[in-house]
């Protein structure tokens, strides 16, 4: 039962903090309570799958491939246990940063609601469900961005919410086509009904429109417009949440399926990640270059980043599959901080707008540092984690000798560079436009806290990088030899 | 009746498509609403339509007859309905909010949180 606890803490996290959202200071703190529950949970999960290999419940006593499973290989695990990082992280930034009137309007409740979702997808071992999952995560999410009431925010979610609902309905439609073609819902199930049936034009047209929706969630080119629409708009704590978390499960939906259910040597679709996986990191950071707004340039950072993880599950081979994993993790702790850092650096300079910002080098030396562990990391300058999971992504390029993405990787780098020293240079290192008093106020300690926990993690999985490859590399067998996944969830026969 | 009801499918994406086209963000909320029975429609089509008796298990036995109506492709619908519902739900509720916030329900005039670059 070991299984059901990363769901079960959030969902009741939720659903207390709601109801007991009178008493703001008890709602604060048990929020940072039920992230670090999640993260314990998170911890055993870890530990129960790397000792005994994937492990599968189903629950209500329905044998699989009939009633609901539940089931996490290392690959799952790993991610749940990140999301109770991340979930520590942002709830005590968010001590803080979020105000008695959010609070009143359900932002603690949405953020363990859409961690509830979130840890669901990743751990349901059945499609329909992941679609239930996905939904959870969306109408928090809605909830979260639309929290503070801004006209912003309004505008913001509209294009959010306009263009996710889209790529839910393809979702949909790709799983009902599964169904009618295979008869069951269960994934392992699902994989081993497809088995020689991958050319049907049936199996590739859901593959087509399952391959749209998680693109779409993924933020991959041309479907990514919803986020550097909406994601500058709400607080930092929300923003940090959605850039470690949201696209980061579409990757993980789309390695998961595009391994179990169906095979990737299958041409077309083989070609449209892989395409796309390339316009999506060189339009991610043209993007960013041209914007001028601290989380706006992060935005298009993720989708550029995106790009690497895809890239990685399309060339296909062990060696990028591994990359693509070390990828997501490495991502997701990079990018959280880096959200954390430009909501710190607003409180001290009192704006994003990089014209209008500065002076936060000789004013505050200390953040200064903090932001140049995760910009280097993300450039990919070593020895930070981002130069491994680089590393990784064009070895296994050049491996194939598929110079178009070794060369849209390595260029991709150089620009992220570009913009990460367009940031130090217009924040850091700039004098403040107002002059050197226009820098006020010192960071709290409960946004210094996840920052520097977060940058110590970038250094350790940088510098410790060879353990963390490791398990990499046995998530990765595990992903490519799926026998054990699906002898978990369906028993040995 | 397969037939029948791709055609019908066809004609909702298409007419959702239409209204999701048009620049307005009441219309562009209803294509999507349409959009959504068509989805609906397809897992209704692709359980499979056949006459059988409905799936209920008479009394005194453990399964349901032979030639039983297989359940699952409704009870799929059912919950993406209910889902549907509260996210047009709250898509209506943000559209009024957004109508009001901004003084607009013309999507290419919605600028606020992406400002063009010369403004």
């Amino acid at each position: 039962m070991i299984l059901v606890w990363p769901v079960i803490i959030p969902l009741a996290a939720a659903t207390l903090l709601l109801l007991l959202r009178k008493w703001d200071g008890l709602v604060r703190w048990g929020s940072v309570a039920f992230a670090v529950a999640l993260l314990f949970a998170g911890v055993v999960l870890l530990d129960t799958v790397l000792r005994d290999g994937p492990v599968a419940a189903q629950l209500g006593g329905w044998a699989a491939p009939f009633g609901i499973t539940l089931v996490a290989d290392l690959l799952s695990a790993a991610m749940v246990l990140i999301t109770g990082i991340v979930a520590v992280a942002v709830t005590i930034y968010g001590l803080t940063e979020i105000d008695r009137t959010e609070g009143w309007h359900g932002h603690h409740a949405l953020v363990h609601a859409l961690l509830a979702g979130v840890c669901g997808a990743f751990l349901t071992g059945d499609i329909f469900n992941l679609y239930v999952w996905f939904e959870v995560m969306l109408i928090a999410s809605f909830g979260l961005l639309v929290v503070g009431g801004t006209k912003k925010q309004a505008d913001g979610a509209v294009k959010y919410v306009g263009l996710n609902l889209i790529a839910t309905l393809a979702f949909l439609s790709g799983v009902g086509l599964l169904y009618g073609i295979a008869g069951t819902l269960n994934m392992a199930d699902l994989g081993l009904r497809l088995e020689g049936r991958q050319e049907e034009t049936a199996v590739l047209v859901s593959a087509v429109l399952l391959l749209f929706a998680f693109g779409a969630k993924a933020a991959m080119f041309p479907v990514f417009f919803w986020l550097p629409a909406s994601y500058h708009t709400p607080s930092v704590t929300t923003s940090a949440l959605f850039s470690a978390l949201l696209t980061k499960v579409g990757v993980y939906a789309l390695i998961r399926v595009f391994t179990l259910i169906y095979d990737l040597d299958v041409p077309l679709i083989q070609s449209i990640l892989l395409y796309g996986a390339i316009l999506t990191m060189v339009v991610g950071v043209l993007g960013a270059a041209a914007q001028n707004h601290f989380r706006r340039i992060l935005s298009f950072h993720i989708i550029s980043q995106i790009g690497y993880m895809v890239l990685g599950l399309a060339l296909a081979t062990p060696a990028a599959m591994l990359g693509a994993i070390f990828y997501l993790f490495h991502h997701i702790i990079v990018k959280a901080n880096l959200f954390l850092i430009a909501g710190a650096a607003r409180r001290m300079t009192g704006s994003e707008e990089l014209k209008l910002t500065g002076g936060l080098y000789a004013a505050r030396p200390l953040l200064a540092v903090l932001f140049l562990i995760p910009a280097f990391s993300l450039a990919g300058i070593p020895p930070l984690s981002g130069f491994w999971a680089k590393f990784l992504i064009v070895d296994a390029g050049l491996q194939l000798r598929d110079w178009l993405s070794v060369i849209a990787a390595l260029g991709v780098g150089l620009l992220t560079i570009y913009s990460m020293s367009k940031i130090w240079l217009e924040v850091f290192w700039k004098p403040h436009p107002d002059g050197p008093d226009a820098v006020m106020g010192k960071v709290p300690l409960p946004m210094l806290l996840p920052i520097i926990a977060l940058a110590i993690l970038t250094l350790v999985i940088g510098l410790a990088a060879g353990i963390f490859v490791d398990a990499a590399l046995v998530a990765t067998e595990q992903i490519l030899n799926p026998e054990a996944y699906i002898e978990a969830v369906l028993g040995a026969n | 009746m397969e037939t029948v009801l791709a055609m019908l499918t066809g004609l909702l994406v298409a007419a959702g498509a239409y209204l999701m086209l048009s620049g307005n963000l009441v219309r562009y909320i209803l294509g999507l609403a349409l959009l959504s029975n068509a989805a609906n429609l397809v897992i209704f089509g692709a359980g499979r339509l056949t006459k059988a008796n409905p799936p209920l298990i008479p009394e005194g036995m453990k399964e349901p007859l032979e030639g039983a109506a297989n359940a699952l492709p409704q009870a799929l619908i059912l919950t993406a309905i209910v889902i549907g519902f509260g996210l047009f739900c709250f898509a209506l509720a943000l559209a009024y909010r957004a109508y009001y916030a901004l003084g607009t329900a013309r999507m290419d005039s919605m600028r606020i949180a992406e400002p063009r670059e010369d403004s």
